[in-house]
């Protein structure tokens, strides 16, 4: 990202929500309350950053990129970018929310590795919604509209992980972890089948 | 006669459908019953919304590789029959779980699954709407259509098959094919859902021509 600014100002909007719920819960003991505000935190701040890499983006620069570089290239570059920008925030969002609100996971690698498939599959959906949304006149309200609904079944999936991962079962629940391997590897592949449709005008 | 033969054949079949569902006899069932009968309502409405669905994919990834208008309208036309299927299957659904599992609404995979359908599709027609340029709106609501479609596969194929659930035929709860042991309900349940998806596709033919209709219109003026 060009811009220091956002890259400060998405870390910052994890933090002072992450304050917020500590200043209204204190600590959490309870597992499903953690596990539900964990996720809606995150799932706030990845829709925040990721939705800046179309919505806002300056026609001109997107076009001297369509000139010089293949669509799939630039989607395929965008989605890489945006997920290592939420493991950023992601890890950034789990130490101070541990630290405010308390940990609970007792199974930290698989919370982790939950982590880490949630933020590529969050980074590859948002990405592909940005750019639909990017297209519209409203578009800052449509990128919820749209994403929330599809983004259900992968936030199922990983809402269930971590839940795992909190209750620390002795097993992996691997048939979850295939699922949510498979669902990323359809959302990669749909993007980079479709996404030379949308940025041609 | 060509033609319009399977138009016949819809409303004899969901006339048949009507008539046997209401008055042939049902297995004698507990906690059932005779809201049995709903299987031939409730359930292929969501036969037929999926089939339409499925239409209204294959026109979307049609208009992406030919850029013909005219498969934008059926695939819009297609998710607005599709929607309507989808609502009454809900609406069945929920006076058939008030009678049996003793609530409207309870959260259970499947019956998120069906709620959600009806949001992204909500999302899609919401799309539609904010967007002007004809080709433009095709084009782009056509991508988040074939993008939905698949996400709601995921949500509707796979999922319940994970988790444990109310609902027949799913996490170790039998289906209706384990009740029905003389086959009498079949023969009422076979032509229903072909009965209905038959409808569904009627009604979106219908809603094709109008909405072409009423382009033409508005290009003579």
């Amino acid at each position: 990202m060009r811009n220091k600014y956002a890259l400060g100002g998405i870390m910052l909007y994890v933090v002072s929500t992450v304050f917020v719920s500590y200043l209204s819960f204190r600590q959490i003991i309870n597992v499903p309350t953690w596990n539900a505000l964990f996720w809606i935190i995150l799932l706030f701040a990845s829709i925040n950053g990721v939705a800046k890499s179309f919505i806002g983006e300056n026609r001109g620069r997107l076009l001297y990129l369509y000139t010089l570089v293949s669509p799939q290239a630039v989607i395929m570059s965008k989605i890489i970018y945006n997920s290592l920008l939420l493991l950023l925030i992601s890890g950034l969002c789990l130490f101070v929310y541990s630290l405010f609100i308390g940990n609970l996971v007792q199974d930290m690698p698989l919370f982790l590795l939950t982590l880490l498939l949630g933020s590529f599959g969050f980074s590859s959906l948002l990405t592909m919604v940005s750019a639909i949304a990017s297209k519209t006149s409203n578009n800052f309200t449509l990128m919820a509209i749209l994403s929330f609904p599809i983004m259900m079944p992968l936030l199922m999936v990983l809402l269930k992980l971590s839940k795992n991962a909190i209750d620390g079962l002795e097993n992996w629940d691997l048939n979850y972890l295939l699922v949510l391997m498979f669902i990323n590897v359809i959302i990669i592949a749909l993007s980079y089948l479709l996404f030379r449709y949308l940025w041609r005008d | 006669m060509k033609n319009y033969w399977w138009k016949i054949l819809a409303a004899a079949l969901v006339l048949y459908t009507i008539v046997a569902g209401f008055l042939l006899s049902v297995p004698a069932q507990p906690i059932l019953h005779e809201t049995i009968r709903n299987l031939y309502f409730h359930v292929p409405m969501w036969f037929g919304m999926m089939t339409i669905l499925f239409i209204s994919l294959w026109h979307s990834i049609k208009y992406l590789s030919k850029s013909d208008i005219q498969s934008d309208i059926v695939a819009s036309q297609a998710a607005h029959t599709g929607m309507l299927l989808g609502f009454l299957g809900i609406v069945t659904g929920s006076v058939w779980a008030k009678y049996t599992w003793g609530a409207w609404w309870v959260s259970d995979t499947k019956l998120n699954g069906a709620a959600i359908t009806l949001l992204i599709y909500l999302a899609y027609f919401i799309l539609r709407g904010s967007l002007d340029e004809e080709q433009k709106r095709a084009r782009i609501s056509a991508v988040y259509n074939i993008f939905a479609y698949v996400m709601l596969i995921v949500f509707l194929m796979i999922l319940p098959r994970l988790n444990d659930s109310l609902h027949p035929g799913n996490g170790g709860n039998p289906g209706f094919n384990k009740y029905d042991l003389d086959s009498t309900m079949r023969m009422v349940f076979y032509p229903a859902v072909a009965g209905w998806i038959l409808l569904g596709v009627w009604m979106m033919t219908i809603k094709v021509r109008i909405e072409k209709l009423k382009r033409k219109i508005l290009m003579n003026e």
